[in-house]
């Protein structure tokens, strides 16, 4: 193999034309001006946003306790709430999650190349289906084909305080609700996922089946440490749109604002983002306010989770300097 | 533990594409046979044929046999993972598990073997390993670090060391020492001349001196042109390939006057 070395060059030029370069300074600073504006206007709509939610939430905050539609207090008002956001949230993670690692591993690692694309195309549909449509399908089929099941739950593990029952009898539950968001989440996790486990590197993978593992426990030793955190991330993100979800919990959820881990019967608490959709249209004065109020306990919620998400993701340069 | 290896009219495809031909050769058990030639004449897909790691890629296949002590590799009842566990491999790159601990490291091979092992039966196999790895007075105080924190050198001597940890019957090098600096190298040939004690070793390298130093055959494989398969050319013991080549092409490629 015969190289031909490059003859030794002449020093590189420094003397540029002077138009040439006040021309490319002005693209700099036009450049330069754009990406902040643009920076500082994220910033702004952010704030716009906050500023929004606690002056229109004031109100709610410092009103007299007789005065709001619960004549309970905010908290009481507001915490049910929180609390079937979260548990939904919870829900569709603790099913989606190790679905989706499943599917990630089986498009990346076992599927035949072919069958792998196509299917990452499905998975890639189902994040496009639009929310409500979900929702129907979470009302309309999922919900009245769970019955049979959750009766078959309150009677044989109704000991356990998630399935104590009674069983709705159309299935407008907290776990319907769960596995409606599982679903929706499904495809950022596994999309994700696909992602960092593509990404694990071929040094690794060889490096364990040079050992003699098996694909399983070469998966186990180079692929899954690798991606765990951005399979983390992609969970966080999830979590994120769970929490947000409106329409699907809307049109599924039969609520009753009470606080309870029983998944299957017919008393559930509802969301954040459900409440404010169904009641904002019938809401007038301070009402409003409590909505509005409880609108920013998501915000804040959705806020912290998805800087969890960015600080878990950011972790992994830790992973990447090896080698 | 050291094993001969036969091979005898082996072809190499990837798919359709004939990328190795027509090899025989016998490799003597307890010695360094050295592998040399231009880059993409099949060197290395050779090697990985040995323990069956070409076919990690899609669609690579083999045609003859490769016997070790009797036992042919590509039977039809032959698992490649048992393969791989008679049979270690060294990469380019030093690949030290980037999330494992120097200790887990170099155990990693020994617990895919799922034997329960006592825990001072470990600590004393990960000494044994590192020591003969030449690694174990510098890593001694922190074998729970990461691999990935030692220095080059000291990463491909852990590779070594969790290589030999299983026992293997051979030892397959694929350029283990390009990656490194002169003093890193020196100490990975100083490594080879004490492990061929007890194991066979194959390596592949384009350093010449280098094979030259260590093994005590060699293999020199070239390809007849652009799209053709690659050829062992020649193999015969070091001092005659380095003195007194059979081959015209062997001498050429050895005195610098191709490649």
């Amino acid at each position: 193999m015969t190289t031909t070395s490059a003859p030794p060059s002449s020093p590189p030029q420094r003397r540029e034309p002077a138009a040439q370069k006040r021309k490319g300074r002005f693209g700099d600073r036009l450049f330069a001006g754009a990406s902040t504006g643009s920076g500082i206007l994220i910033l702004l709509v952010l704030a716009g946003v906050a500023v929004f939610l606690i002056s229109r939430s004031i109100p709610a905050l410092t009103a007299d306790t007789a005065d709001l539609p619960n004549e309970e207090g905010l908290g009481a008002y507001i915490g049910p709430l929180i609390f079937g956001t979260l548990l939904a949230a919870v829900i569709a993670l603790v099913v989606a999650t190790p679905l989706a690692v499943g599917i990630a591993l089986y498009i990346t690692h076992y599927a035949p190349r072919r069958l792998a694309a196509l299917m990452g195309y499905v998975m890639d549909l189902l994040a496009a289906i639009p929310s409500v449509v979900y929702g129907f399908w979470g009302i309309a089929t999922l919900a009245p084909a769970l019955v049979p099941f959750y009766g078959w739950l309150e009677r044989n593990l109704g000991f356990i305080p998630l399935f104590s029952g009674p069983a709705s009898v159309t299935g407008r539950t907290m776990l319907t609700v769960g596995l409606v968001l599982a679903v929706m989440i499904l495809p950022i996790i596994s999309a994700i996922s696909r992602e960092v486990f593509s990404q694990a590197p071929a040094l690794h993978r060889e490096a364990a089946l040079a050992l003699g593992a098996t694909r399983w426990e070469m998966i186990r030793m180079s692929v899954l440490p690798y991606g765990k955190s951005g399979v983390i991330g992609g969970a966080m993100l999830g979590l994120g749109r769970a929490l947000g979800e409106t329409l699907a919990v809307a049109i599924v959820l039969s609520a009753s604002g009470v606080v309870t881990f029983d998944l299957i019967s017919s008393t559930n608490p509802s969301t954040i983002a459900a409440n404010i959709a169904l009641q904002f249209p019938e809401s007038s004065g301070l009402n409003v306010n409590v909505l509005i109020a409880s609108g920013l306990a998501l915000f804040v919620i959705t806020l912290a989770v998805n800087m969890l998400a960015r600080w878990v993701v950011n972790r992994r340069a830790d992973f990447s300097g090896a080698n | 533990m050291a094993k001969r290896i036969d091979v005898s009219d082996l072809d190499i495809y990837y798919s359709s594409f004939l990328a190795v031909q027509g090899v025989n050769v016998s490799i003597e058990p307890r010695s360094i046979t050295a592998l040399i030639g231009p880059s993409g004449c099949g060197k290395s897909t050779f090697l990985r044929s040995l323990n069956r790691m070409h076919e990690v890629i899609p669609g690579a296949r083999v045609e003859g046999k490769v016997v070790i002590d009797g036992q042919d590799l590509y039977g039809a009842e032959v698992d490649p993972v048992d393969v791989r566990r008679q049979i270690g491999m060294v990469f380019q790159r030093p690949n030290p598990f980037p999330t494992m601990s120097i200790y887990d490291n170099v155990i990693a091979g020994v617990r895919l073997n799922s034997t329960r092992m006592k825990k001072s039966d470990m600590d004393d196999l990960v000494e044994r390993s590192l020591k003969g790895a030449n690694l174990w007075a510098e890593v001694k105080d922190r074998l729970n670090r990461p691999g990935s924190g030692l220095s080059g050198g000291q990463q491909q001597r852990l590779c070594i060391a969790r290589a030999i940890a299983v026992e293997p019957e051979v030892l397959l090098m694929d350029e283990p020492c390009s990656a490194l600096d002169p003093i890193s190298t020196l100490a990975i040939e100083d490594l080879m001349t004490e492990l061929k004690e007890r194991f066979t070793i194959v390596i592949v390298t384009h350093n010449m001196q280098q094979a030259a130093r260590v093994s005590t055959a060699t293999g020199f494989f070239n390809l007849s042109g652009v799209g053709q398969p690659g050829r062992l050319v020649e193999f015969n013991p070091t001092e005659k390939i380095f003195s007194n080549p059979e081959e015209k092409a062997t001498e050429d490629y050895i005195s610098g006057r191709f490649g």
